[in-house]
């Protein structure tokens, strides 16, 4: 009976509600700064990269067509990566490095059922859901792999996915003898470019589908509160009857589901794949897009519209640069700066400065008060 | 402890198999696998196998096998595949494969293999610099280098023969063929390939100095997708969004051009015979020559990834100590076109 008691008190000490509302906004602050500055720079620079047109492609649909709708359709794959990386970091406070090598693996296993083991193709010789659901299988599987080590083997977790980081693309290949097929049948490419008749193209539907589910199953189940609470302390979550294992080894499942997923996006795209190159250093910027969004790399609490948000600033500047012209090997460079950028403010004792900056102004009200 | 003992036996265990797998192979087993670390096909034709191995005829030639990456491109798969299939037991080869796209890689395996004195050393460089010391170590061990696909910067007595791509004269095909096509303008999006690499720097140079030369010639990007054909899609989708009218696509490989002409199809911009927007690729690829046939592409710059058969009679040459009448061997090639080109074409030079 002592905590209601105890509680009115702290909230006229501490205002509760102003102060979570300001964490929600710090946390989200540094993609949402990132978004602006990159919309500020483009509308000052050249307010023609926002404009959308309406074209005819070659099957003679309508389609949108311009900077933003690339940017909607090219982040497809990064955004969902970053759901699932989100939970993993979150629950093992480490993250996967092997989602580019899964991804082409699942694009492997998608192209030689669809092409029947044939080097090509111009009838998929499978119905396609039945052929992404095997690579969705597929990967989910080795994202189980992955969680096992993780979980059972208490390897961390970028030792425990180095291996498919390694071996992935070598299995991706191998999966296909060698071989690097190519489907030309018009159907394959419906997820990858545009459904006919359908402005839109279709990875944006995908996304926010994806984006929709995980909405759904954090709102309704307890996947979101068990995954953090894992992260945070597995002991306690342990004492408090969760299975910290277990939670664990789903993250890692969940994101091999959704590393099928985009995997199936990207080879859709053009319907081939290339084992070396293809979703090469995807990785990182799935990382990239959890930091941005404001998600402690260490695990914990967590906050996945922050990372979705992360993956569509990191296509936008990619995007952006490539309007500009700056050579494509130089792109890295750019993301280390943003790295930087991202570490410095993150560091303790710039988080520090920052948040007595913030409440100097929160006292001098006080005192008036 | 026991943890231990189990983990060691294990490992035991594999050692042993493993050497299983590498007699059998020494002793001519008919699997065609040249090398020991490569996943084996049939396990079960195994040790238990009673019938003796026929004795090879005289000593196997020992050859190391430096080359690109298989899974980077069709090209490179091809050209892998053909060494493979030549550099065997039953041709009279002791061989050892390194495929890596990492020119540091390549030469500390070259180094490696040197050391391993290996009587020939088949090379085909990520990067055209920096094969110095790899090239002088071999000359000094009595080792000869024979370069296949690709040259580097070399003088000629540092290797013995180079069974090459002329990467310079693909490039002249190409760009004369298009000057040929008496546009009023070319506006075009150069997509390169892996930066230094020598069919990157034959196929631009050829391009750079038509554009320099003449003023109807622009480019309205010049951008390196690295071989691969979702950053092609990516820099052509970005030109496409910028509203910049382009007529050309010239990509530097056929995985690219692919991928370009994916973005355009996404406009909804014509493209090939008679289209808005001419295509042209590099390499051997089936389905690229299928993609000029039926005149979706207009160009495709043939370049030969079967050079194992020259490299093979050349060391046969050279055992009998007869040196190779040219020290160096461009392979075959020319360019088709959609106006030309035949099926018979595509099932000579398809891979």
């Amino acid at each position: 009976m002592t905590t209601p008691v105890k509680n009115p008190e702290t909230q006229v000490r501490r205002p509760d509600e102003s102060l979570w509302k300001r964490l929600t906004r710090q946390q989200l602050f540094i993609p949402v700064a990132a978004l602006v500055l990159l919309v500020l720079f483009n509308l000052i620079a050249d307010p023609t990269f926002f404009t959308v047109s309406v074209k005819e492609n070659s099957l003679g649909n309508p389609v949108l067509s311009g900077n933003m709708v690339s940017v909607l359709d090219n982040a497809s794959e990064l955004v969902i990566l970053a759901i699932g990386m989100t939970l993993v970091t979150a629950s093992s406070g480490g993250q996967d490095i092997s989602v580019g090598a899964t991804m082409t693996i699942a694009g492997s296993v998608i192209l030689r059922l669809v092409c029947g083991g044939q080097a090509a193709a111009d009838t998929m010789q499978m119905n396609l859901f039945l052929a992404v659901l095997i690579g969705i299988v597929v990967t989910a599987l080795f994202g189980a792999f992955n969680g096992t080590l993780v979980a059972y083997f208490n390897i961390q977790p970028m030792v425990a996915t180095l291996i498919m980081y390694t071996a992935g693309r070598s299995i991706a290949a191998w999966i296909n003898n060698n071989q690097l097929p190519i489907i030309n049948d018009v159907a394959f490419k419906y997820a990858g470019t545009f459904l006919p008749g359908i402005p839109v193209p279709t990875p944006i539907f995908i996304t926010a589908l994806m984006v929709l589910v995980f909405w759904l199953v954090l709102k309704f189940t307890n996947l979101g509160l068990y995954t953090q609470s894992v992260g945070i302390n597995p002991n306690s979550s342990r004492l408090n009857g969760l299975n910290p294992k277990m939670i664990k080894l789903l993250t890692y499942v969940i994101l091999g589901v959704c590393v099928a997923v985009a995997g199936y996006i990207r080879i859709s795209r053009s319907g081939s794949i290339n084992y070396s190159r293809n979703a090469e250093n995807i990785e990182m910027d799935a990382i990239l897009a959890v930091a941005l969004g404001g998600n402690a790399l260490s695990g914990g609490k967590f906050n996945i519209y922050g990372s979705i948000l992360g993956a569509y600033v990191i296509q936008f500047l990619t995007t952006t640069l490539y309007k500009y012209e700056v050579p494509s090997t130089a792109l890295p460079a750019y993301k280390a700066v943003v790295v930087i950028l991202l570490v410095v403010l993150s560091a303790p004792v710039v988080r520090e400065k920052l948040s007595s900056m913030k409440k100097a102004p929160v006292k001098a009200v006080k005192e008036v008060s | 402890m026991k943890m231990k003992k189990v983990l060691s036996l294990a490992l035991a265990a594999a050692m042993a198999l493993s050497l299983a797998a590498c007699g059998n192979g020494g002793g001519g087993a008919s699997s065609g696998q040249p090398s020991c670390g490569a996943s084996s096909s049939e396990p079960s034709g195994g040790a238990s196998s009673s019938t003796p191995a026929p004795a090879p005829t005289g000593e196997l030639i020992t050859v190391g096998v430096i080359n690109n990456d298989p899974n980077e491109s069709g090209y490179r798969t091809a050209n892998d595949a053909a060494m493979r299939a030549t550099f065997t037991e039953e041709n009279g080869y002791k061989t050892t494969f390194f495929n890596n796209n990492d020119a540091a890689q390549q030469i500390a395996t070259a180094q490696q293999m040197v050391q391993d004195e290996v009587d020939f050393l088949l090379l085909s460089p990520a990067s055209t610099t920096g094969w110095d010391t790899v090239l002088k170590d071999a000359q000094d061990a009595g080792t000869q280098v024979i370069l296949f696909d690709r040259m580097l910067e070399a003088d000629e007595s540092m290797y013995a023969a180079a069974v090459v791509s002329d990467m310079p004269a693909e490039g002249k095909t190409a760009v004369d063929w298009l000057a040929a096509q008496g546009l009023d303008e070319y506006n075009i999006i150069h997509i390169q390939g892996h930066m230094g690499s020598d069919a990157q720097l034959g196929r631009t140079g050829a391009l750079d100095e038509k554009v320099a030369a003449e003023a109807s010639w622009n480019y309205v990007a010049q951008q390196t997708a690295d071989w691969d054909e979702a950053t092609a899609r990516t820099i052509t989708q970005s030109v496409i969004d910028s509203g910049k009218p382009f007529n050309v696509i010239y990509a530097e490989n056929n995985g690219m051009a692919r991928g370009a002409v994916a973005a355009l199809d996404a406009a909804g911009i014509t493209h090939g015979k008679g289209g808005d927007v001419i295509v042209m690729g590099f390499d051997s690829d089936k389905w690229a020559f299928e993609a000029v046939l039926e005149g979706s592409w207009n160009y495709m710059g043939l370049c030969n990834p079967l050079q194992a058969d020259t490299v093979d009679s050349i060391i046969k040459d050279l055992m009998a100590g007869k040196a190779p009448a040219q020290k160096i061997i461009y392979t075959p090639e020319q360019g088709f076109d959609c106006d030309t080109l035949t099926q018979a074409d595509v099932d000579t030079y398809g891979t």
